[in-house]
């Protein structure tokens, strides 16, 4: 980050898109979209990898990061996996 | 974060790895990309994919920058192996009809990663930190903790582990959460000056009690609308974890979520014409509330009709025109495959058949589908709510599978009703209306339904597989479906126009 100013830029940007990007949906795929979003918002994966690589050694710190990672992964590849498995039943016939 | 002068974009490029920045954009774009496409029927699962495939770059990514030393590759693969096999079981163990319920687990588990986070830094890196550092911290720990408890809370609810306690009905919650509230702006703002001591738990604590506050009064209808704000907070989590860490990804990300989660909260609320206001702060609706059907109390009918699963049957028997209207009491009873054998077996028959989809049937918007399309229901057959409303006046038979509030004509007729303005499915308005329930105990949202004691409606008492198996069953005795003429020369009936 190099300075608090782009960071809320950023955070700015990030929310009018992501508005824009869920305007009409059909009613069919709210669960599946609520599934995928949830999915996504499992990207604190990021933020836990950084942690462990911050820890520099401290033990509690790889503790935390490594917990940390195990329950954001569970929420991204639960979630991604899931919100398939929806998805595989909507392929019309 | 304290660089006085924003560096512009291409300098931001230029500095630092620029080989993991240019991976950060393109998972930004087919994040974005992800997101939209899952918007399409047509495109949904190929979107899940590319979202899926954006988060591994991201990850790679971000490895590839920070290089990660042998002992933290060895906590990463210890968080990778518990997390990725839970999640893998999981998803691949967790019943259809519990969506809900698993979309909220999983919800809650990224609140829980972003607080853990914040906490990490807090402790250990806290002294080190500026201000707007900590202030990041302070909003990550808040949000992650709310997000957490209230999707356990919410997910308890749904599974029915939790009821709905009186004293969350009255006006005695408000004066807790204010309090709690107030404690976790006074912790957030001592922790500015002391980050990993007293502050933090007092943060941790009272932002955790806040969420099962906040969530625990919450009831029935309104649960989706609660797991889809979850869902938006735990993309605000996100991003304040990524302020806390210094990601831009995941302040996009996070950010791009948390709108989106807005959105998708604000259609559930106009869907059920309630202000997110009243759905946080008002209450569950009617005083039992949260306990499903048999929990809700017995409203008081006088003109109710019961039949049984024989006189049903030859109503079907003699119908050209069927529509079933799936509610929540399909999921609960695992009904979804007797229904769409029963569907086949009528359309064998020359009945046309389609199913009302109500936009907030069940406990999630979409639930409906995604049962029926488990039941390999073809999805051409499922219609909305707007499409089907017309269609009411020339359908012969109704059959309201565990649905209620969703088909009470007061929403339209009665002002004083608490559901009045909500659109509903107008089942009244066709020929005949069978009401398949176990009791006659209230919906979820606790009210009386003036659709059950309308003359052309007969409840058909009974769990909902039951009685959908009793109607095969006397429909098979009918010889419906059979390729010969059944009896009596009666021939088997064309799909004629009416």
């Amino acid at each position: 980050m190099s300075s608090l100013s782009q960071a809320l830029w950023v955070l700015l940007l990030g929310s009018l898109l992501g508005l824009e990007l869920i305007g009409k949906v059909p009613p069919t795929l709210h669960t599946p979209l609520m599934s995928g979003a949830n999915a996504i918002s499992g990207i604190t994966v990021l933020a836990s990898l950084t942690l462990i690589q911050k820890a520099h050694g401290n033990q509690a710190l790889l503790v935390i990061g490594a917990l940390s990672l195990g329950f954001a992964l569970y929420n991204v590849i639960g979630g991604f996996l899931v919100t398939d498995r929806m998805l595989a039943m909507f392929r019309r016939r | 974060m304290t660089h006085p002068f924003a560096l512009s974009l291409p300098q931001a490029l230029l500095r630092g790895d620029g080989l993991s920045q240019l991976i950060d954009l393109v998972a930004v774009l087919l994040l974005a990309l992800g997101i939209k496409g899952l918007s399409k029927v047509r495109s949904a699962r190929a979107a899940n994919g590319l979202a899926a495939l954006a988060m591994g770059l991201a990850v790679v990514g971000l490895l590839l920058q920070i290089r990660p030393d042998p002992q933290a590759w060895l906590w990463i693969a210890i968080g990778t192996a518990l997390g990725g096999l839970a999640g893998l079981v999981t998803a691949q163990r967790v019943p259809m009809t519990a969506m809900p319920e698993t979309v909220a687990l999983f919800n809650g588990c990224g609140g829980m990663a972003s607080l853990l986070v914040a906490i990490g830094v807090a402790l250990f890196d806290g002294q080190a930190s500026d201000t707007v550092a900590l202030v990041s911290i302070a909003i990550s720990v808040f949000v992650g903790a709310i997000t957490f408890t209230g999707s356990i809370v919410a997910m308890a609810k749904l599974q029915g582990w939790l009821d709905t306690p009186g004293w969350t009905q009255s006006q005695v919650r408000h004066v807790v959460n204010i309090a709690l509230a107030i404690t976790c702006l006074v912790g957030s703002v001592l922790l500015l000056a002391d980050p990993s001591g007293l502050p933090l738990w007092l943060l941790v604590v009272s932002a955790s009690l806040l969420g099962v506050g906040v969530t625990l009064p919450i009831g029935g209808a309104d649960m989706p609308v609660v797991i889809s704000l979850l869902n938006s907070y735990s993309g605000v989590a996100a991003a304040a974890a990524g302020f806390v860490v210094g990601s831009q990804l995941l302040i996009v990300a996070g950010a791009m979520v948390g709108a989106a989660g807005l959105i998708l909260t604000q259609v559930m609320c106009t869907a059920m014409n309630r202000s997110l206001v009243s759905v946080l702060f008002g209450g569950a609706l009617g005083a039992t509330g949260g306990g499903g059907e048999s929990a809700g109390g017995a409203a008081d009918y006088s003109r109710i009709t019961s039949c049984s699963p024989e006189e049903c049957a030859m109503a079907l028997e003699g119908a050209e025109r069927v529509v079933f209207v799936p509610g929540y009491g399909l999921a609960v009873a695992q009904a979804q495959h007797a229904l769409r054998e029963l569907a086949k077996l009528l359309e064998a028959h020359g009945v046309e058949v389609t199913y009302a989809i109500h936009p907030v049937a069940g406990r999630m918007p979409g639930h409906m589908n995604v049962l029926l399309a488990e039941a390999d229901v073809p999805y051409e057959q499922l219609v909305e709510m707007e499409a089907i409303n017309p269609e009411f006046p020339r359908t012969d038979v109704v059959i309201v599978l565990g649905a209620n509030d969703v088909v009470n004509p007061q929403a339209k007729t009665d002002p004083t009703s608490p559901l009045y303005g909500m659109p509903v499915l107008e089942v009244d308005q066709a020929r005949q209306v069978f009401v398949v329930k176990r009791s006659l105990g209230a919906g979820y949202a606790g009210i009386a339904n003036a659709l059950f004691e309308l003359p052309q409606t007969a409840m058909v008492f009974g769990d909902a597989k039951a009685v959908l198996n009793g109607l095969l069953s006397e429909l098979r005795e009918m010889g419906v479906g059979k390729a010969a003429p059944a009896k009596g020369g009666a021939a088997p009936r064309q799909p004629v126009a009416a």
